[in-house]
């Protein structure tokens, strides 16, 4: 008697959870699964081989750990440029700014464009041809014309430019949140701080800093695991891993999976890189319960 | 002893200071695709002698062009198709599902919900791999109809997760009212939460639409097939193409972006407040 309503029940969350286990759930176990397989993503046969794709990984793989060091770089630069950026600028509006809005906008339609669109359109203007490159016409304007080459295609420059173009598409992201962090400080804070003698900066170092700490922690989390897995944007930038020097894990990964049809090894580095993306986000984590413990 | 002239000057030129960097970064936003249209209307020549913002001639061939021969208007009808049916399927998926986690009763229910929240968190960056792998074998690689199932499963957690922090909250009465005049449960979910929820659900269709358009990885190892890509990837085949006709990757960039950020200027609200929702739960 009381079956038919409970089957009724069922039927509301029952396409969601058809559509889950086919397309995420069975994926994710088999990504554990083929990680131990030799597999050419073809042939009905596949070779099981234990823990060897991790060995390869972490032993016989340099091209891994450049890629992995490639992504730190870039997240490196996008954590300490993208975000004081982005607070400095959230800072400047949070000052009764009558254009507040106006920035609002602006400062969030490079996160809302493709990485692909966003690649091509800085490719075309800081690199390939001369004529039209803006970045070099501006350095030979100002007298710094020895400074102008190509960018992306000197495996010098080619990574920081990746990483600044980066930080270009998401510094809206941190200018949203450390915006809206700022506007629920309390105005009756700072103006208490100012009966009490306080200048801006010891206003900005004791009020403001204090509870901003855990918006600043959530910022960072979100900039680390946002900025290790990003990839498309620098195949719009510089068509793909430029033999290593723009290399990141995820184009290794589908390099392994299209390139040399290795879906074990591809499903191998994906659970190690992973687990790389769980680990920092529980040390951040337990990093800013402790920052919140000192202030 | 400073006057107080000092501290006026001081004040107004610590605006000034701040005014003048917020709009350099504000310019530095807008430049790069004001100079992607400009040059999507200039020629193979022109680009390399007419460097000012608004060309001194327009020239509209590069669309024509890219629209026609390149076959974008085909990969832009494309991602229109896919990005409507992907928001039409989560929507009515996700809606039901979270209508069900937050008002009816069944076993299971707790575990099955902290199954979908757990997925936002976990970062499974090689799952594309074994995607590819399950599409093949149910004989849906290279289909729109893998790809949209695809992409609903990506927006769902999210969706499910909005949508049911709106229910949770709404009250009660108006369901009660509906059920004491007969109304079937799937009725109340049509008639009652889904016009109440009105103001999550705009929410939900402008970060899923923002996400399958935009969406990259995917579509490159789903379709093989030209005709059925979406812009994101046409772009790239487009590239190869015409490698050295710069205009013309412009024209097709501008195709692809544009819709984007008029759709953003005219749902600005709903769009910030979606994707920063995504940006905290997962």
């Amino acid at each position: 008697m009381r079956i038919k309503p409970t089957l009724e029940n069922y039927t509301f969350v029952l396409p969601a959870v058809i559509i889950f286990s086919i397309f995420y759930i069975i994926p994710f176990f088999w990504v554990f699964q083929l990680g131990m397989y030799d597999w050419d993503g073809i042939l009905p046969t596949k070779t099981f081989v234990g823990l060897a794709n991790f060995t390869e990984i972490f032993l016989h793989d340099p091209s891994w750990w450049q890629a992995m060091w490639n992504a730190t770089y870039i997240t490196l630069i996008a954590l300490i440029f993208q975000n004081a950026l982005a607070f400095l600028l959230a800072w400047a509006c949070d000052r009764e700014i009558r254009a507040k809005n106006f920035y609002r906008v602006v400062f969030f339609i490079p996160p809302i464009l493709s990485e692909i669109v966003v690649g091509m359109v800085w490719r075309f203007i800081i690199n390939d041809v001369d004529g039209a490159n803006m970045v070099n016409r501006l350095l030979v304007s100002v007298g710094l014309g020895n400074f102008a080459h190509n960018w992306l295609s000197d495996p010098k420059t080619a990574l920081t430019t990746v990483a600044l173009v980066h930080c270009w598409k998401g510094f809206g992201w941190g200018f949203l949140i450390f915006l809206a962090g700022l506007q629920t400080i309390p105005r009756e804070l700072y103006e208490a701080a100012r009966v009490d003698g306080a200048n801006a900066w010891q206003a900005f170092r004791k009020v403001t800093v204090p509870l901003m700490i855990p918006v600043v922690v959530l910022v960072a989390i979100l900039t680390v695991l946002g900025t290790m897995q990003a990839f498309v944007l620098i195949i719009g930038l510089v068509g793909g891993e430029f033999a290593g020097h723009t290399s990141v894990p995820v184009l290794r990964i589908l390099a392994s999976m299209r390139g040399s049809s290795r879906f074990g090894y591809a499903c191998a580095q994906g659970i190690t890189f992973g687990m790389v993306l769980v680990i920092i986000s529980f040390i951040q984590y337990r990093f800013s319960k402790r920052a919140r413990q000192i202030t | 002893m400073k006057s107080s002239v000092y501290y006026k000057v001081k004040g107004v030129s610590i605006n000034l200071l701040i005014n003048l960097f917020l709009i350099s970064v504000a310019i530095t936003c807008i430049y790069p695709l004001l100079w992607m249209v400009s040059a999507s209307f200039k020629t193979q020549e022109t680009i390399f002698t007419d460097f000012s913002l608004i060309p001194r001639h327009f020239h509209f061939g590069n669309y024509a062009r890219a629209w026609m021969e390149g076959g974008f208007g085909r990969n832009f009808l494309n991602s229109i198709f896919y990005t409507t049916s992907v928001v039409v399927g989560i929507i009515i998926i996700s809606s039901m599902a979270a209508y069900g986690f937050s008002r009816l009763r069944f076993p299971g229910r707790n575990i099955l919900f902290f199954i979908f929240m757990a997925a936002m968190m976990i970062p499974i960056p090689g799952s594309f791999v074994a995607l590819y792998v399950l599409l093949n074998k149910l004989h849906l690689r290279n289909t729109p109809v893998g790809y949209i199932l695809c992409m609903i499963n990506v927006g769902l957690s999210t969706s499910i997760f909005l949508l049911k922090t709106f229910f949770d909250k709404m009250p009660k009465e108006l369901e009660d009212a509906a059920r004491i005049d007969g109304c079937s449960k799937l009725g109340i979910w049509w008639h009652v939460a889904l016009p109440l929820a009105k103001p999550v659900l705009a929410v939900v269709i402008v970060f899923n639409a923002l996400n399958v358009w935009n969406e990259y990885i995917l579509a490159l190892i789903i379709f093989d097939s030209r005709q059925y890509m979406p812009l994101q990837v046409a772009l790239q085949t487009f590239q190869g193409e015409f490698v050295t006709n710069y205009p013309l990757l412009m024209a097709g960039l501008t195709i692809t972006a544009l819709p984007i950020i008029i759709v953003y200027l005219l749902m600005q609200k709903y769009i910030v407040k979606g994707v920063t929702a995504g940006a905290l739960v997962g």
